[in-house]
């Protein structure tokens, strides 16, 4: 019988599992043997020392004194060595695969919505391929919620002020749970759904299935309505920079530092540029902080992402260097 | 060791109680209710807390009636959220904070000290006004419809989205942390300025020691959650952003202030707890701690390394991979002194004299769950499986082993010990037994399961579930009605034992330390004479030799 078809254990299906469930179990070896001797202690010294008429006052009697260290000694080495394995594991829960396959999660009282680069929106469900890392970027409309699939056994909370990422590379096909973890009011426990991890030819026909235009293509329609487009032109003539190549660059600000254009920077340029002023430029950019959905967001973003710069242009003559 | 047999120790024979003692000296409601008398203050504190754990132990049982099945049919969500929500904020601000310092503490510290009252008797009153202020606002909203944020009222929820009773029932916190700062303070002054002649700090008994981490803890820590509250509040009402999005807050800057005082709280909950079972191991062996100096700078260990560690609630909530492995570490680290108590009370039992009267039950239990909540921190403090089991039935596990398994286990042996002095009156022992036998059995299978079903996936603060989960919800059901019949029981023979109890006299254990050489409910200024203390701490030759000295003159 395998651990997984144990009842009481849950089904390993991800790439960290086997990690994680082997520190659990080792760590339930090792502290159930020392509690179990600790029991044992108690109890062979209560009995053995009860009280009895020849026995009425204790035996003056110490152990001896090098036990003090000993058992000060051993525990710190054995929480230390606990400490090394414990953020062993934890550091192949947090590295990212360079090629994970992105999906999007927006979470909100009390649903969680996920959207795939090809443009399939879906909501309490999640379609991934098996045997490949996927990264999920993710945010929150309203209160803190917590991405939780216990099958592949990370979780990470979905704040509302910020993307945060999660990944996992699922090692077995089948449907497995997706719970909240952090409360987030009423339904708190109805926000729950499915994870359905297939076959890549299956995932590919999932794909091929409708949508409305990758969510690149989704972005730029919206570019164009909510006249990002009027600023930010593709050659150095508009009032805004020049968008096309920036993520992952060091964009340099206004202030003298720079910063990374990362996920988390397009999203605050977006909903409140003036908290980082790109160099060179007037802060004109007006905030779109409850304008754009944090669905709208992801699209917007998608789109910035796959921005080429223009090719009949000389290498943009950027301002931002003044 | 010379011959003397406790037997003929003469202090042991039921001396006839003192006819005036500190609950017959006046009468009157009055004479309670502005007394400044620090047993009567126990008292009082005694009866409150009571109360609220009552309130809070009928909550927790609906709760676990709802979660008898997975579909959520008994309660609405609503009222599920409200529950659990009001269950916490009952448990921990208005009952495990106060109960053992408040109570045990207020009643013995200042006889253990051979002092006549606390350093401010009328700040001691003042801060079970407080209290009472405090809980009353809990009450409240109890009555009027209660609050669903959780008992850590996590922002953006609770500033902008919940619409129940946040206000009010932070406050009541609030107020009521002022008068836990009183009762430290109290506790400070007094262990500093009052000790009887000869009680030099190494012969403390071991509760003073513990008392006096706590003490601290609850000046430092207590004052930044009464700030993160009054901020909280500020957000609620005025719209100022401090930690919601919306308003250019961070939602993630009030869980750490906030657990920079919870974190520290949990050990206002268990040092006073590691107190009583300190003083009670030595009793029921008869025997010194073994290494008594060990165990009182584990305490103060404790209380410092505590301050270090909060950021372990935020594992996954958007720390940096580095700030997790410090926090992961020094999670390590603040577990080391817990361990070195484990094992120097076990040690003590070595060649000891050890009764198997109700409160060495106790401690026996305590020690037992103490170590399974103690080491199963050690797999939350582990990063890599603190991200899977974060926020589900394991952390609720771990916390009932250490909160209920240690803290309130060692409150009953602390009632159970030192009822005959309280009351002087002798608790029924056979049914105590029972009681502890009953608390050990249910509170083993209430929380043993939560462990497995957290693991397995359950999300905590979960009105409904998913079906997999239920064997081992209703194996917790069951053990929560045995863990209710375990704690009914006490309070009915404890009452019984008021009028029809046994005469205590003034030392039915044979125990070391000052309260058990002054008589049986003590007279109101605690010691007829100031008592000079001559012998080590829980030296019992010497102990007794001064005993039969003072006697016979
Ligand atoms: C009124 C002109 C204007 C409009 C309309 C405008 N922007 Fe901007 N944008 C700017 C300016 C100017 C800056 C540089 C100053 C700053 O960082 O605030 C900027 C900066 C940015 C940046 C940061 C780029 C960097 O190099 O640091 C991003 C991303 C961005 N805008 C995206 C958008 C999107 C998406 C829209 C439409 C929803 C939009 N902008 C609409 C003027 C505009
Ligand atoms: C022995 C050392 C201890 C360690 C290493 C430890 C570790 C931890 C960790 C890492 C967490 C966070 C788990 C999570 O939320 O994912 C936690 C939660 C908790 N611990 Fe401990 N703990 C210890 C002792 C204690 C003690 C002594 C108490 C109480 C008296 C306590 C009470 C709590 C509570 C109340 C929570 C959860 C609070 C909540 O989220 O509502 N712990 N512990
Ligand atoms: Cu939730
Ligand atoms: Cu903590």
């Amino acid at each position: 019988m395998m651990l997984s078809d144990f009842p009481l254990f849950p089904e390993a299906a991800s790439s960290v599992a086997k990690y994680v469930d082997g520190l659990y179990l080792a760590l339930i070896l090792l502290t159930g043997t020392v509690s179990l001797l600790i029991w044992a202690a108690i109890f062979y010294l209560a009995i053995k020392y009860r009280r009895r008429p020849d026995n009425e006052l204790a035996q003056e009697q110490e152990p001896p004194a090098a036990l003090e260290m000993t058992w000060i000694v051993v525990p710190t080495i054995i929480f230390l060595a606990i400490f090394v394995a414990g953020a062993w594991v934890y550091f192949r829960i947090q590295r990212v695969p360079t090629n994970a396959l992105e999906v999007y999660a927006t979470g909100r009282q009390w649903m969680w919505k996920f959207q795939h680069t090809t443009g399939q929106r879906e909501i309490n469900t999640l379609h991934v391929p098996v045997n490949r890392p996927v990264k999920i970027t993710m945010a929150s409309e309203d209160v803190i919620h917590s991405l939780w699939f216990p099958a592949f056994r990370v979780k990470n909370d979905v704040l509302p002020n910020r993307y945060r990422t999660l990944w996992f590379q699922a090692t077995k096909t089948g449907r497995f749970h997706i719970f909240c973890a952090e409360y987030c009011g009423t339904l708190h426990s109805g926000m729950i759904g499915w994870v359905e991890v297939m076959e890549p030819t299956e995932y590919q026909k999932w794909l091929a299935g409708g949508s409305e235009g990758s969510l690149a293509t989704q972005g730029e329609q919206l570019f164009q309505k909510l006249a990002c487009a009027t600023c930010h032109t593709n050659d150095a003539t508009g009032r805004g920079p020049v968008l096309a190549g920036i993520v992952g660059k060091q964009v340099p600000l206004a202030d003298g530092h720079s910063v990374i254009a990362d996920d988390n920077y397009l999203r605050e340029s977006i909903l409140n540029p003036t908290a980082k002023v790109a160099a060179g430029f007037q802060p004109i950019m007006p905030a779109f902080q409850g304008q754009v959905s944090e669905e709208d967001l992801i699209r917007l973003i998608a789109f910035v992402k796959t921005m080429q710069p223009a090719t009949n242009v000389a290498p943009p003559q950027q301002p931002r260097n003044p | 060791m010379t011959t003397t047999t406790i037997d003929d120790a003469p202090f042991i024979e039921p001396s006839a109680t003192a006819p005036r003692n500190y609950l017959n000296d006046e009468y009157g409601v009055l004479s309670w209710l502005l007394t400044r008398d620090h047993k009567r203050i126990a008292v009082l504190y005694a009866i409150s807390v009571t109360v609220f754990f009552m309130v809070g132990g009928i909550i927790a049982f609906m709760m676990r009636l709802e979660l008898l099945t997975p579909e959520g049919d008994l309660f609405t969500s609503d009222t599920y959220n409200k529950l659990f929500t009001l269950h916490g904020i009952v448990m921990i601000f208005f009952f495990l904070i106060p109960a053992i310092p408040a109570v045990l503490g207020n009643f013995i510290l200042p006889i253990m000290l051979g002092a006549k009252d606390l350093a401010f008797p009328k700040i001691n009153l003042l801060s079970w006004y407080i209290y009472m202020i405090g809980g009353s606002f809990g009450i409240y909203v109890i009555i009027t419809g209660g609050v669903d944020t959780g008992w850590t009222f996590y922002t953006p929820f609770s500033t902008q989205y919940s619409n129940t009773h946040v206000f009010a029932v932070t406050l009541g916190a609030f107020i009521t942390g002022f008068s836990s700062i009183l009762t430290g303070l109290n506790f400070l002054v007094t262990i500093h300025r009052m000790r009887a002649p000869g009680l030099t700090w190494f012969r403390l008994p071991l509760f003073v020691w513990s008392m006096y981490a706590t003490s601290v803890v609850i000046m430092l820590a207590t004052p930044v959650l009464a700030i993160t509250l009054v901020l909280l509040m500020v957000e609620r009402t005025l719209h100022v952003g401090i930690f919601d999005p919306a308003l250019g807050g961070d939602p993630v800057l009030y869980q750490h202030m906030f657990w920079f005082y919870s974190h520290p709280a949990v050990y206002i909950m268990i040092l006073p707890g590691m107190a009583v079972i300190s003083e009670c191991v030595a009793a029921f062996t008869r025997k010194k701690i073994f290494g008594y100096k060990f165990v009182a700078f584990s305490s103060l260990a404790i209380a410092f390394l505590g301050f270090l560690v909060w950021a372990h609630h935020l594992f996954v909530a958007g720390i940096s991979i580095y700030s997790a492995m410090v926090f992961s570490f020094l999670s390590m680290i603040v577990a080391v002194p817990s361990a070195i108590k484990v094992f120097n009370w076990t040690a003590t039992m070595y060649r000891a004299s050890v009764s198997w009267q109700t409160p060495m039950l106790y401690v026996l239990g305590f020690i037992g769950l103490f170590t399974i909540g103690g080491v199963t921190g050690l797999f939350l403090a582990a990063l890599g499986i603190d991200v899977h089991v974060h926020d589900s039935y394991f952390v609720v596990a771990h916390f009932h082993y250490i909160m209920v398994g240690g803290t309130i286990m060692a409150y009953l042996a602390g009632i159970h010990y030192w009822w005959p002095k309280i009351t002087g009156r002798m608790y029924p022992e056979w049914w105590a037994r029972l009681s502890a036998l009953l608390v050990f059995v249910g509170f083993n299978l209430t929380f043993f399961p939560q462990f497995l079903v957290g693991y397995v996936g359950m999300p905590r603060r979960y009105h409904a579930y998913a079906p997999e989960f239920q064997v081992l919800n209703v194996l917790s059901t069951a053990g929560a009605t045995i863990l209710a019949a375990g704690y009914l029981l006490p309070m009915i023979y404890l009452f019984w034992s008021l009028k029809f109890g046994r005469k205590a006299g003034t030392n039915p254990w044979g125990a070391v330390g000052l309260e058990w050489a002054t008589s049986s409910p003590p007279p109101k200024e605690n010691f007829h004479e100031t008592p000079v203390v001559t012998w080590e701490a829980y030296d019992y030759p010497a102990f007794l030799k001064a005993m039969r000295e003072t006697q016979h003159g």
